[in-house]
């Protein structure tokens, strides 16, 4: 994908906030990425909806409102050397991290060539060995104790890597999350905990999943630390994660970081928000949209302007359809290879 | 040739692949300084340290959730169980992580990891230092399931999980750790994965069994002998991916099989042997497919009365054979 340069027309900076992307050690070229991309995981998220109502995928799990915490807290980390075990609402996190427009159609067509599980998985289930971003599974948490074996071997073999794992508030109550702190903790592991809190999980209120507001108090009882960031302000969740990471690149230990989102949309294609969600709270949640937001606050810094965002719109939209026709021209998997892969050596009982 | 006892044969087996390859790390509880509360891993602390030989909490999902993260990033963890009986909180992460990797991933990821674990009663362990727990886990597609029974196997087949590209569960009964002697030779030898043994020749009967039973079925081919019965011994050594042409081999000549197996016997691991005789060897049959195995309560009774009455003995399975042999 070409980079978009400023527009002669960007206009003049408004100095408050390119304080912000400078004080982080941003430019603004990497400020336009960073919308960019939040803007094409949103992109393909929405085309994704529709293509399920138009009966073209059989299911959508959407990240809808957390793209702007999931981008600036994966842009923190080194693509091709870190490691992420992502979760279902992981869209931009895992673009954020190299995957391709392509790469989470295919997964939504269940292609063969899908690199995350050549169409053996449900779509949201992302992975691609070559970004080391790991094979996810639906059990929920299980994977941050990858992420911990992922940076106890990184930490054995001093390989200098970053392992990042996300979910959801309601995930962060399965048990694997208290071995996974209390371990990584103990011996010090460069690993960050992300908790994308967005209040519900599927219909029940974070209320009624966590006795404390903030799932980052639970930090403490680790002894290591847990921060609260607004997860619609991307800057902050970019400067939280930097520390975080380089803590733990330093070997000082593990960090959790709580962003706290909105749930944009249901919690899968196949469930209705309203039911359990009153409309006056839907509606005040659209103004923790992250990308309105984000793109308000690069536009008062003079980083965007109409034109550019135009242009980005409009790149983004190839993209996607790109994507869509990709996709929709590819073959389906064939059940002669479906017994394959269970083991290295291929089928079982042929060796 | 020097002999060893299986638990030696274990140690040695770690401590030579440890040797051979940095990337090989134990995980457990007890590993460290005290080398195991069967002392699997004694010295392996002293002489490896604290980055390869870790005591880990009272967390046995993590035990296996982190060896499986530590697989993907370039490490062979051997993650030991404390007992087999405890395995379940780690259920989740075998089922569903584990097995699955390779499969889900399409084979773009893969999990090396050797799961250790002590099984078996017979040791006055009762409900939760007894059971047998093969048969959760050779149900899942991509988990391999090997139960040596001698010193030879153990060390052989250890070495060969270690190096295995898959997660293999390695099942040691805690009776046998210093009960059984054997040969085990020194230097470089390997016994691969999947491959059954015929560990006595016969004619008349095929006594297929594992682990402890492996040498419980060989003491009642013994006696069987002396009332001119005679008995073919099956060591499967590797339940799953199970060498099914070692059996049926057997069977299609001796047409008559008995299972052995310590666990109870409702849906126990012998079951699919039997569902394969009874497949792919029907025609050679010259009597009922039978089972020796477990009573189906729910854990082995801690009274000696009764984990007497519980364990699979060598005079049962010479019944079993008697019954068979005259049908």
């Amino acid at each position: 994908m070409a980079v978009t340069q400023r527009g002669e027309a960007a206009g003049r900076p408004a100095k408050g906030v390119r304080r912000v992307g400078a004080s982080v050690g941003l430019s603004d070229e990497q400020l336009i990425e960073m919308y960019r991309m939040v803007a094409l995981a949103r992109a393909i998220d929405e085309r994704m909806w529709v293509l399920n109502r138009a009966g073209r995928i059989p299911f959508v799990i959407s990240g809808q409102g957390h793209e702007g915490a999931q981008v600036g807290i994966t842009w923190a980390l080194k693509k091709g050397h870190d490691w992420v075990a992502p979760f279902y609402r992981s869209i931009a996190t895992a673009m954020t991290f190299g995957m391709t427009a392509r790469d989470m159609m295919t997964a939504q067509y269940a292609t063969a060539n899908d690199p995350s599980s050549g169409g053996r998985q449900m779509p949201g289930h992302y992975g691609h060995a070559a970004h080391n971003l790991l094979s996810v599974s639906s059990p929920v948490a299980t994977q941050i104790l990858h992420a911990v074996g992922i940076a106890l071997a990184a930490k054995i073999r001093k390989t200098g890597q970053v392992a990042m794992t996300f979910m959801g508030e309601g995930s962060s109550n399965q048990g694997d999350v208290h071995e996974g702190l209390n371990f990584a903790a103990i011996h010090k592991l460069p690993f960050v905990l992300v908790i994308e809190n967005n209040g519900y999980a599927i219909s029940v209120p974070s209320s009624k999943e966590l006795a404390l507001p903030d799932v980052a108090a639970r930090a403490s009882g680790y002894g290591i630390p847990g921060v609260v960031v607004d997860g619609a302000d991307v800057l902050a969740c970019y400067r939280a994660s930097k520390e975080a990471v380089e803590r733990a690149r330093r070997g000082d230990g593990p960090s959790l970081i709580e962003a706290k989102v909105t749930r944009l949309t249901g919690h899968s294609s196949d469930d209705q928000q309203t039911k359990y969600r009153p409309a006056e709270e839907l509606e005040a949640e659209r103004s923790l949209d992250p990308l309105p937001k984000f793109r308000e606050q690069l536009t008062a810094a003079g980083v965007l302007d109409e034109e550019l965002i135009a242009r980005i719109d409009a790149e983004n939209k190839a993209v996607v359809d790109d994507a869509t026709n990709f996709a929709e021209s590819e073959p389906d998997p064939s059940p002669d290879n479906a017994l394959e892969h269970v083991f290295a050596e291929g089928v079982e009982g042929t060796f | 040739m020097p002999t060893r006892t299986f638990i030696e044969a274990v140690r040695e087996g770690l401590r030579d692949e440890m040797q051979r390859d940095e990337a090989v790390i134990v995980l457990g509880e007890d590993v460290g300084k005290k080398g195991g509360v069967f002392l699997a891993t004694d010295g392996l602390y002293e002489e490896f340290g604290e980055d390869r030989v870790i005591d880990t909490p009272l967390t046995e999902s993590q035990i296996i959730g982190t060896s499986i993260g530590a697989a993907v990033n370039g490490l062979r963890p051997v993650a030991e169980i404390q007992f087999a009986d405890f395995i379940f909180p780690a259920f989740n992460q075998l089922l569903s992580e584990a097995a699955r990797m390779r499969y889900r991933s399409n084979n773009t990821f893969g999990v090396p990891m050797t799961v250790r674990a002590p099984y078996g009663g017979g040791v006055h362990g009762a409900l939760y230092h007894s059971q047998s727990v093969e048969a959760f886990f050779t149900h899942i597609p991509g988990l391999k399931v090997v139960i040596p029974s001698t010193p030879y196997d153990a060390k052989g087949l250890l070495r060969s999980s270690i190096r295995n590209d898959d997660p293999v569960l390695f099942f040691e009964h805690k009776k046998m750790y210093r009960s059984v002697r054997g040969d085990v030779p020194d230097g470089e030898f390997t016994v691969p994965i999947g491959r059954a043994q015929v560990t006595r020749q016969g004619t008349q009967v095929t006594v297929v069994a594992y682990g402890l039973m492996a040498h419980y079925a060989l003491e009642a081919a013994d006696r069987a002998a002396d009332e001119d019965i005679s008995v073919e011994v099956v060591d499967v050594r590797t339940l799953r991916p199970l060498d099914k042409e070692t059996v049926l081999d057997s069977v299609r000549k001796t047409g008559k099989c008995l299972i052995v197996y310590e666990d109870n016997r409702f849906g126990g691991y012998g079951a699919e042997i039997a569902a394969i005789i009874a497949e792919e060897a029907f025609d050679y049959l010259d009597g009922p497919v039978t089972r020796i195995a477990g009573p189906d309560v729910p854990g082995v009774p801690y009274n000696h009365v009764l984990e007497d009455w519980f364990m699979v003995s060598p005079e049962k399975i010479l019944d079993g054979i008697r019954t068979l042999a005259a049908y």
